[in-house]
């Protein structure tokens, strides 16, 4: 006769920590963290031993002193009697400036030269092959420095501009309004007068009625099948209104363009040479990276979505709109967003070229005025950690919507 | 009604008649590829253009009318207009090595021509096993190279896993036969760990210094200010290179473990370093590492500036393998449980062989990024081939230079990144074991 008998009692032993799979990962995972809090406890007091032996406080007062520098590039109000926190706001604010329009830009360029990548001319294909291969296999920081040199050596200095012949933009009534020097970029201002608050209502309604009427076509499609022209119709919507409403109120939005004064030139927006370049350099490196993503989106579209939507009768235009660019798009902007994020890190080589972003101010004249290097740092750092992840967020969020629901 | 025979049967095969003449040779390929349409045939010739364009601006500058040998822009602009590469012919050493002394510039290159030895077995599985213990000791022996001083520095500090490893051994053993085999073991691996930290910490500098004084092998010191140039380059990219793969594997495998804690602190790790600009991490290296170090420690600028590049990279390349690890089917992992491989071997035998191929791309990516991103040092002052730009424009001869310099630095990059990518791809080709 056989009886079931109990599993023997099991003594605990100190071995058993390291070679019972039960109480295993409870040791590792407690050595590790008393590891880890010794040595940021380490770190954390050798800090506070340094600082005192340098005679330094860790403190963030000195973000209410006044900064005495100047700015010369800026979106905001700011004098050099302005506080260290104003002038790392206005860093902020130039940062995000040119990684918004190199974002623009780069979009721009890397799609062109994606899709022209995959064109069946072979001489364009190979000419986009040569501008990504050249543009990804060189680090960034020499296309910013070539950039910004080639605004510098070979554009006009302001005195010069327009006194030569052959820049016969400068007669151009479009093109001659805007001043391109080795100095930055000078285009016209829009003035505005207290009309244009009534251009300026009729946009917003106008761009809210496109959206309204975007859903009503959508509408109609799903429940009649008839397709309106929404396309041409938004777009008239959008100009109409507002062009109409600026000249029945008088024309009240005029331009301000550059003149020149003495050795510079005054009024308009003013762009410095090394926003411009920065911008430039950017967007075209980046644009490199773009151009491999697109290819690869377009690529990932097997053939077989095209020709089924053929054969559905589905026309060329709409195919693109409907099915392949869906699916590319899915394979597209993940990677998109992180080049766009990489952009915004690669914004910080800024310094090297004198336009004053967050790292220019927060982390090179402020640092060096005060020297405050811990708090500046991590001020920087934080800025930095909270734009990516804030983009990580958004880009999260994408792909938990275009997820495909596979069942 | 009558009987018709065949009425006519060819006795022999017509001859094949050629293509029509514009269906093949290369007034067909053009007509295909280059003018299939009125859009494509503007775009080929607005292409044409802008390559014509270019070629008509940079060859004749670069290659008709440069100047070689000149001592000054001046000079070089009163002989030809062309490109004055006599710059770069005047500065390569600096280019190369920086300041390093002239008479010792065999050393680093000695170290350059090394490195592939010690590469090899890494890169070419057919080599023999016995070759990796060269790959083990050249980073000392590339240090020695480089640095100069006496040789018992590198090899003390060498010592110190090896005395470990002993305790560890023998220790263990001994213990063995007095107490519970397994707690022996336990401790005998925290007291080998424990010694190896103790030797780096207190041991290697007297030893070092005692030996120095019995037999003294050394080479002539060479101050870390002196090396710049492509040199910097290389020893930041390559030892970033090095030391990131293995920390980014244990990264990923970190964070895709089960452990909370383990997994918390490489998810902050990787995101932490991931969220800041590489620059910012420099800034770290220059001015900010020496408080959380022990006060009056001496802690050479290129090494400070090569610990934040690889825990910059690691955070890169921890996510790259992350990626190949999620990649694989989920049966491969099941399959190893199954055998009953513990985890170290399961990751070992049958996930990390399979999750570093699918990876590869992206881990020389990283590569070719780091490599790229070594250009940074400039701005925190180190004398990389940009920042050695500045004393040469800042030379009175060579005020005004700009297209020279920047080209040839760009040239120099390209060469490397551009035969990584290759070397990458035939990887990836190579290794495609099927599966399709």
């Amino acid at each position: 006769m056989t009886s079931i008998s109990e599993a023997p009692e099991q003594q605990f032993r100190i071995g058993m920590l390291i070679y019972d799979t039960r109480y295993r990962s409870y040791t590792i995972q407690i050595i590790a963290l008393m590891a880890f809090m010794l040595a940021a406890a380490w770190l954390i007091n050798n800090a506070i031993v340094n600082l005192a032996v340098l005679g330094k406080t860790f403190s963030f007062g000195f973000l209410s002193q006044p900064a005495s520098y100047d700015i010369n590039q800026r979106l905001i109000d700011y004098t050099s009697r302005d506080t260290h926190a104003r002038a790392a706001l206005v860093g902020i604010l130039n940062t995000l400036l040119v990684a918004v329009l190199g974002c623009l830009t780069a979009t721009v360029i890397g799609t062109i030269a994606g899709v022209l990548r995959l064109s069946k001319n072979w001489l364009i294909a190979r000419i986009m092959t040569v501008y990504v291969e050249a543009f990804r296999n060189v680090p960034v920081l020499i296309w910013i420095l070539i950039v910004v040199a080639v605004i510098n050596e070979s554009l006009p200095v302001p005195r010069d501009y327009c006194r030569t012949p052959e820049q016969l933009d400068c007669l151009n009534p479009v093109l001659g309004s805007f001043v391109f020097t080795n100095r930055g970029f000078y285009m016209p201002i829009p003035v505005f007068q207290d009309a244009a608050l009534a251009v300026g209502i009729a946009f917003v309604l106008s761009v809210a009625a496109i959206v309204w009427f975007r859903r009503y076509a959508r509408a109609k499609q799903e429940a009649t099948g008839q397709i309106l022209p929404v396309f041409r119709i938004s777009l008239a919507i959008f100009f109409l209104p507002s062009i109409l409403v600026y000249f029945v109120a008088g024309m009240p939005i005029g331009l301000e363009y550059p003149k020149l004064q003495g050795f510079n030139f005054q009024g308009g927006i003013y762009a410095r040479d090394s926003l411009i370049g920065l911008w430039l350099a950017l967007s075209i490196y980046t644009g490199a990276f773009v151009a491999e993503n697109v290819r690869a989106g377009i690529q990932a579209v097997s053939k077989g979505q095209t020709e089924a939507a053929f054969a559905l009768g589905i026309r060329p235009n709409r195919t693109m709109n409907l099915v392949i660019l869906p699916q590319a798009l899915r394979v597209i902007i993940p990677p998109l967003i992180s080049q766009y994020l990489n952009l915004t890190k690669n914004s910080s080589l800024a310094i090297a070229v004198g336009y004053m972003d967050v790292t220019g101010t927060l982390g090179g004249i402020t640092l060096n005025q005060t020297g405050k290097e811990m708090e500046c740092i991590l001020l920087l750092m934080a800025f930095y950690l909270a734009a990516s992840l804030s983009i990580s967020a958004v880009m999260n969020w994408y792909n938990e919507r275009v997820k495909l629901r596979e069942r | 009604m009558t009987t018709r025979g065949i009425a006519f049967v060819s006795h022999e095969t017509i001859p094949p008649s050629p293509p029509p003449g514009l269906s093949l040779g290369p007034v067909a390929w053009i007509r295909a590829n280059l003018f299939s349409s009125i859009s494509n045939s503007v775009m080929t010739i607005v292409g044409l253009a802008v390559v014509f364009h270019v070629l008509s601006a940079v060859i004749p500058w670069l290659f008709l009318g440069s100047i070689w040998n000149a001592g000054s822009l001046t000079e070089c602009r009163s002989i030809d207009t062309g490109a004055c590469l006599a710059v770069i012919n005047e500065r390569k050493w600096q280019f190369f090595f920086g300041f390093y002394p002239a008479e010792e510039r065999w050393r680093p290159f000695a170290a350059f021509i090394l490195m592939f030895a010690a590469i090899f077995p890494v890169l070419f599985s057919g080599a023999s096993r016995k070759l990796l213990v060269f790959s083990v000791i050249y980073p000392g022996l590339a240090y020695w190279l480089i640095w100069g001083g006496s040789i018992w520095g590198p090899v003390m500090v060498f010592a110190g896993p090896g005395v470990g490893f002993a305790v560890w051994r023998y220790g263990g053993r001994a213990a063995g036969s007095v107490m519970d085999v397994n707690v022996a073991g336990m401790l005998a691996m925290v007291a080998g760990a424990l010694v190896t930290i103790i030797w780096w910490l207190f041991l290697v500098e007297p030893l070092d210094d005692l030996v120095t004084g019995i037999v003294d092998i050394g080479l002539e010191p060479v101050q870390s200010a002196r090396i710049g140039g492509f040199l910097l380059s290389l020893i930041i990219g390559v030892s970033g290179i090095a030391a990131s793969f293995p920390i980014g594997v244990c990264l990923a495998l970190a964070r895709r473990s089960n452990l909370l804690i383990i997994r918390a602190l490489s998810v902050g790790f990787i995101e932490f370093i991931r969220g800041v600009p590489l620059i910012t991490l420099l800034f770290v290296a220059s001015v900010l590492l020496q408080y959380f170090l022990p006060p009056s420690t001496e802690f050479d600028l290129i090494l400070r500036v090569v610990i934040m590049v690889t825990a910059f990279a690691s955070a890169y390349m921890a996510e790259v393998i992350r990626g190949g690890l999620a990649a694989l089917p989920k049966g491969q992992y099941e399959a190893a449980d199954a055998l009953g491989l513990d985890y170290w071997k399961s990751m070992r035998l049958i996930i990390l062989p399979q999750a570093l191929k699918i990876s590869i791309p992206g881990i020389v990516n990283t590569f070719i990024g780091l490599f790229k991103d070594t250009t940074l040092v400039s701005v925190i002052g180190l004398l990389d081939p940009v920042g050695i730009i500045n004393p040469i424009r800042a030379d009175q001869n060579w005020n005004g230079i700009v297209w020279e310099l920047y080209g040839f630095i760009a040239l120099f990059f390209f060469i490397f990144c551009f035969s990584m990518s290759r070397y990458s791809q035939y990887l990836e080709r190579k290794l495609q074991t099927g599966h399709r």
